[in-house]
């Protein structure tokens, strides 16, 4: 009988390579709108990574000739001195203008004179991944010396780009801290709660219900005020994200027991468990990956509603502090009517960044649960 | 024949009615009362009954998917020595499951619909042998072409397949392990004629193969004539007539017992008997003496309403009645 097989068996032996993931991979990749969010997002983690290094400008610098300068542009053609057209990347260089009976500052392009711009261009020197004292930038003004705001500068001078490039490092970082740790609760208790039942179920759901009956934004400007205001912002902001995320666990936690609770009198479960598997393998190999879809896009989606919840908290004043750039306080700089009248990049730079973030990992989200349905079209 | 490889005795399972957080227990659903049977090497046993008369619940408890609220269940293999089943622990539970399989009623959902039929099936081979790679899946491929799949279905996933072809997974799956004996719960319920038909003429042939004992589970007289050797009977939790299945098809002792055969429907007009016994009004358990069937029972006398009939032995068979010769 194998004898008259064997052909057929190493064509048949083949994709067994293709595990579950490999499966799921090869769904997710026919998804075009999430594999293009997927590489978004991972370039967005790139670039907040190594964050210094693609910000064109020291963050930080201030710069009293150039407030409030609009986006300048990337031209690509020049005339030399000779009159001759010729190819390179170059900004106009700007001439500050101040009208003496308004006191308003305008912006005028210097004929002739250009700013050329390149790729890895020496610039201030910051330390790679905290480590290396580097100075090499991957775009910007050849001279170290001239400033180009791509996206315009804000009241003091300093360049939105850089601030954006820089503020991605906390606004994506602490979106991620707070679901991991919603994650690693929500699944845990609700996993107790469904899979054992009884009094701790009881008890467990008792106290969701408790920390769900509580209003969030009191709660949450509360413990602002109940945090020693010696504090560095960021370990504040971080405490905060924690007990935002004590609360976010709920959901999950519902979800998780209700999946288990339907799936523990499921035939394929007594059928596992009398094929000779323990209750954790039960748990890992049956009950978990016919829910991981759930929980892949719950984080997902999780993901951009804490990054949301971050700038809204720091549009109001009562998350990050200034000092600290995250996308959030980039906003509140906005916050005035007189900022979007004559600065209005200060609004639609850092507001398209997070639009953007946000649909990608929506986008992302969705694509996954696609993938990890075996049901799904 | 004389060689009892599962000894069931008094068996109970119990389940409270109310007990919730504010209400008391207020009383118990019998849903196996006291049922005691063998089962031989190499037999095909059957259980039947109606609705909720506890079959379902007695195959679970021989598994011990469910715990019995008392008796006890040996279960003698030949590798093994008798071996009580009853507070055995979750290890011992696990030795005995390679010997005692199980086949679902239903192959839609008792089979993962995210792994696929190389895991599915090769997953208590995995477990008891420990075969990875292609060693698993070369077991698993003779499994497939046993049950009358193919070797190429190794990599498809269960919803791949048709019902009558689920079917045959979960008979590959329960298998694997080379089982001694194989507890059926309504097996063949879930598909149609023509497939039972195959479905039982394999689990017949592989019964050969395998020298294997099958507990049948079924609500379909006709299956169960055609399958079984000897058959038992249960009606609310006990079993009122357990004997040969000739004895029982052709002389039912059980006003139960005919009542059941009488309401298979006959195509032959002419065949149908001219005495039916026909059961009056609707199942109830609420008997606190007597009879459990005696509400509904056209025979039933004063003594059937006092007193619980006892087990009379007649022959090889079994029978729950105060009235063995009524019928």
């Amino acid at each position: 009988m194998t004898a008259i097989d064997q052909p057929h068996d190493t064509s048949v032996i083949m994709p067994e390579l293709l595990g579950p993931w490999a499966l799921m991979w090869r769904k997710f990749r026919r998804h075009r709108i999430a594999y293009a969010s997927l590489c978004l997002v991972v370039m967005i983690y790139i670039v907040a990574l190594f964050g210094n290094f693609f910000a064109p400008e020291d963050f930080t610098d201030t710069n009293r000739r150039g407030i409030y300068v609009p986006p300048q542009g990337i031209h690509l053609f020049y005339e030399d001195k000779s009159g001759d057209r010729q190819f390179g990347l170059h900004a106009k260089a700007l001439k500050m203008e101040v009208d003496q009976a308004t006191m308003r500052r305008s912006y005028e392009e210097q004929s002739g004179k250009i700013v050329p711009l390149g790729f890895f261009v020496k610039g201030h020197s910051y330390k790679l991944l905290g480590f290396w004292k580097v100075d090499r930038h991957f775009f910007g003004p050849k001279k170290p010396k001239d400033v180009v705001y791509f996206l315009g500068s804000d009241r003091l001078g300093r360049d939105i780009l850089s601030r954006i490039i820089i503020g991605t490092q906390v606004s994506m970082s602490i979106g991620l801290v707070g679901v991991v740790v919603s994650l690693l609760i929500g699944v845990s208790l609700g996993g107790v709660s469904g899979y054992y039942g009884g009094w701790i179920d009881n008890v467990i759901q008792r106290l969701i219900e408790f920390l769900r009956s509580i209003p969030t934004i009191p709660l949450w400007m509360g413990l602002a005020a109940a945090i020693p205001l010696g504090w560095p912002p960021l370990r504040t902001y971080f405490v905060v994200t924690l007990i935002v995320s004590m609360i976010g666990w709920t959901s999950l936690a519902r979800e998780v027991r209700g999946k288990f609770l339907s799936l523990r009198k499921e035939d394929f479960i007594t059928a596992a468990r009398l094929d000779g598997l323990s209750d954790w393998e039960v748990i890992r190999k049956h009950m978990v990956p016919s829910f991981s879809s759930h929980i892949i896009a719950s984080l997902t989606l999780a993901v951009p509603l804490m990054i949301l919840a971050e700038t809204s908290l720091s549009f109001l004043g009562i998350g990050l502090q200034p000092s600290i750039v995250s996308w959030g306080t980039l906003l509140k700089e906005a916050q005035n009517i007189r900022t979007i009248i004559e600065a209005p990049w200060l609004l639609i730079a850092p507001g398209a960044t997070i639009v953007i973030a946000v649909l990608a990992l929506n986008f992302l989200g969705d694509g996954l649960r696609d993938a990890a349905d075996p049901h799904a079209h | 024949m004389a060689d009892p490889v599962l000894k069931v005795r008094n068996l109970d399972m119990h389940f409270p009615i109310g007990g919730s957080f504010f209400g008391k227990q207020t009383d118990v659903v019998r849903a196996v009362d006291k049922i005691s049977f063998d089962v031989f090497r190499g037999e095909s046993f059957g259980i039947v009954g109606e609705s909720g008369s506890g079959k379902t619940t007695l195959g679970r408890c021989i598994m011990r998917t469910l715990d019995p609220s008392a008796g006890s269940i040996k279960l003698t293999t030949k590798t093994r020595p008798e071996a009580e089943l009853i507070g055995a622990s979750r290890a011992e539970m696990t030795a005995i499951w390679r010997d005692m399989r199980m086949v679902f009623q239903d192959p839609q959902s008792s089979l993962n619909p995210r792994l696929r039929v190389l895991d599915l099936v090769g997953q208590a081979l995995q477990k008891s042998e420990g075969l990875k790679g292609q060693a698993l899946a070369d077991r698993v491929g003779d499994l497939l072409e046993q049950v009358g799949l193919q070797r190429a279905f190794l990599m498809r996933y269960p919803n791949a397949f048709s019902g009558g072809q689920r079917q045959r997974l979960g008979i590959a799956r329960a298998l694997a392990t080379k089982p001694e004996i194989v507890i059926a719960d309504e097996a063949v319920s879930a598909l149609d004629v023509s497939i039972q038909a195959q479905t039982l003429n394999l689990m017949q042939d592989l019964q050969e193969d395998y020298d294997l004992t099958y507990i049948f589970i079924a609500h379909d007289l006709a299956v169960v004539e055609h399958f079984c050797d000897r058959v038992a009977v249960m009606y609310l939790g006990q079993i009122v007539e357990l004997a040969d299945r000739d004895t029982l098809f052709r002389a039912p002792k059980h006003p139960y017992t005919k009542a059941l055969l009488d309401a298979v429907p006959r195509p032959v007009p002419k065949a149908r008997s001219a005495k039916r016994v026909a059961p009056i009004g609707k199942v109830s358990d609420r008997v606190s003496t007597g009879c459990k069937f005696a509400p509904r029972c056209p025979l039933a006398q004063d003594v059937c309403w006092s007193s619980e009939p006892p087990t009379l032995t007649l022959g090889s068979s079994q029978l729950k009645c105060h009235r063995p010769d009524a019928v």
